[in-house]
């Protein structure tokens, strides 16, 4: 029989989480810190407006893309919330962020463009550029460097084939945050070599510290940047499948069209449930948000201090839900050390290579988790630590 | 109140087990300003007792428990509270609210027997001359307490994803 699989889907890896999730499987008593959504569940007011909506019937497809309220919603949530000036007729409401990278992907990379992505970031972006045909190229980013990407960094992997660049601000896996001034130093290189940027800011509402800068405000960045954002880090919606994009109107329309084909439009339910999380954050100020960030800062004070304590040299992450300390102590690298983590103390951890090669002597730990459960995994790891240190 | 006690209390009030040390952590404080401030607040008052919330199901000694509705006269010169300072002497009182609407006393009583409860009633709550009604209710099932669930867990959320 012939080989169904094409090329591209065949040379993808699998992800490097896979197979510690079938490690996991055959463990009892694992304590997870390798899970990347909230530990909050949906806030009722938004499941109790979802439910309404299906009581009403609305349950047919809405626009491609979206409920026109919703869209609205979003943009004076941008505005509101980020500084950032958006019609609706240029958001899509996706099936999550994640088709929002992949649409801005397909929408604008072609065989042998270069995209550069800041090493570690988000699992999904190489892969989704290589079924393109694209070249990902990693932008190394180190912990000396607060895990930023820097404008020299940048500077030295740009070559005549990049087209476009990818931020991940608050960065998953290593809570990196970018501040303004940063942000300028490397807009000037997105400006000067006229790069595509996609900015991911699904972590935005969970900055700690200061608030969350968008790239998409910085002078000449609009009709270059392709803004991707959603609901499930900020309001617990992850099963949901709900973001949106914000893009330039050529850039739009190209997404819409791959939007049509391939997801119709986002499911109507999620986009209610969203359109609640909105107004009743008008409402309240986005209370719930509040919360909710409020008790993840103290669990990241607390993490980071105890890995710090501990031996586990651990950048101070600014932003998302995840510490991502460094194992090198041990003589062990992230996989190792996640393997042995697992089988010897329970305790589920992502190796840092599944997120890049610079990730090769970290892992990430995701403070998602309550807080009684994260003092087990700590007092678990300290114990592991106390056989290998 | 300041800033720092706001937040340990609200610490406190999720987990009153946690050590002075990991609450300076969560909230990069100073350690020995947290258990100065922790201390101050256990003297004037503000915190008035650690205890454990207990699923009585689970429990091998049965009590029972009651929320009797208390309307009263209000007390020349003391008003309700020299009536809600009789009440509270009790021991089996466990609660003691003043409440707005239909009547004026929420009491919360804990006895080991039916008996326990009427006779709390009608020897002790009954014989004051303010009291001029009361209707109790005795308590079957717990389900939430201090905001703890007390029935199965939610969904269990895969132990990796990206």
């Amino acid at each position: 029989m012939r080989r169904f699989i094409c090329e591209r889907a065949e040379a993808l890896p699998a992800s490097g989480i896979r197979k510690y999730f079938d490690l996991a499987a055959t463990l009892d008593d694992v304590i997870s810190l390798g899970v990347g959504e909230p530990d909050f569940t949906t806030p009722w007011d938004v499941r109790s407006a979802a439910i309404r909506s299906l009581q009403k019937g609305q349950t047919s497809y809405t626009a491609n893309r979206g409920l026109k309220e919703l869209r609205e919603r979003i943009c004076r949530y941008l505005a509101e919330r980020f500084e950032v000036s958006a019609s609706p007729e240029h958001v899509i409401v996706t099936v999550g962020a994640s088709e929002g990278i992949d649409l801005v992907l397909r929408a604008c990379v072609g065989v042998g463009d270069e995209v550069l992505i800041p090493d570690p970031s988000y699992v999904s972006y190489a892969p989704i550029v290589a079924l393109q045909g694209g070249v990902p190229k990693a932008v190394k980013c180190t912990a000396e460097n607060g895990f930023i990407l820097t404008s020299e960094a940048l500077e030295e992997a740009i070559s005549a084939r990049t087209k476009a660049v990818i931020l991940c601000y608050p960065n998953n896996p290593t809570g990196a945050v970018m501040t303004r001034e940063e942000l300028q130093k490397v807009v000037t290189v997105f400006k000067k070599h006229d790069l595509l940027v996609i900015s991911d800011e699904i972590y935005a509402e969970l900055t700690y510290g200061g608030k969350h800068v968008s790239v998409l405000g910085f002078e000449g960045m609009r009709e270059r940047t392709v803004l991707i954002g959603g609901f499930s880090k900020a309001f617990a919606m992850t099963g949901w499948r709900v973001g949106f994009t914000l893009a330039p109107p050529e850039i739009d329309a190209a997404m819409l069209k791959i939007h049509q084909y391939v997801a119709l439009c986002a499911p109507r339910l999620s986009q209610h449930a969203a359109l609640s999380a909105l107004q009743n954050g008008f409402s309240d100020d986005f209370k719930s948000v509040e919360a909710m960030r409020t008790e993840y800062d103290r669990r990241r004070r607390y993490l980071v201090k105890e890995f710090n304590d501990m031996g586990l040299t651990c950048f101070e992450p600014r932003g998302a839900f995840y510490a991502f300390p460094s194992v090198r102590a041990t003589g062990m690298d992230g996989d190792a050390f996640a393997e042995s983590l697992l089988f010897e103390a329970r305790v589920a951890v992502v190796p840092g290579s599944a997120f890049g090669a610079c990730g090769r002597y970290h892992v990430r730990c995701s403070y998602a988790t309550g807080t009684d459960e994260l003092t087990q995994a700590l007092s678990r790891i300290r114990g592991f630590l106390k056989k290998h240190i | 109140m300041q800033q720092l006690e706001r937040e340990i209390l609200d610490i406190l009030k999720g987990d009153c087990r946690y050590p002075a040390e990991k609450i300076a952590a969560m909230l990069s404080a100073d350690e020995k300003e947290v258990t100065e401030a922790i201390r101050r607040m256990e003297r004037n008052g503000t915190i008035v007792k650690y205890s454990a919330i207990v699923n009585a199901d689970d429990e091998a000694e049965e009590g029972v428990e009651a929320l009797i509705e208390v309307k009263v006269t209000p007390q020349t010169g003391s008003g309700f509270d020299g009536i809600a300072e009789e009440i509270a002497r009790h021991s089996e009182v466990k609660s003691l609210y003043l409440m707005s609407g239909a009547y004026d006393f929420t009491v919360i009583v804990e006895s080991p027997s039916l008996r326990g409860v009427s006779r709390f009633i009608s020897e002790c709550i009954s014989t004051f001359e303010c009291v001029i009604s009361t209707a109790t209710h005795f308590i079957l099932k717990k389900y939430k307490i201090e905001g703890a669930t007390t029935g199965a867990k939610g969904e269990k959320r895969l132990p990796y994803s990206s």
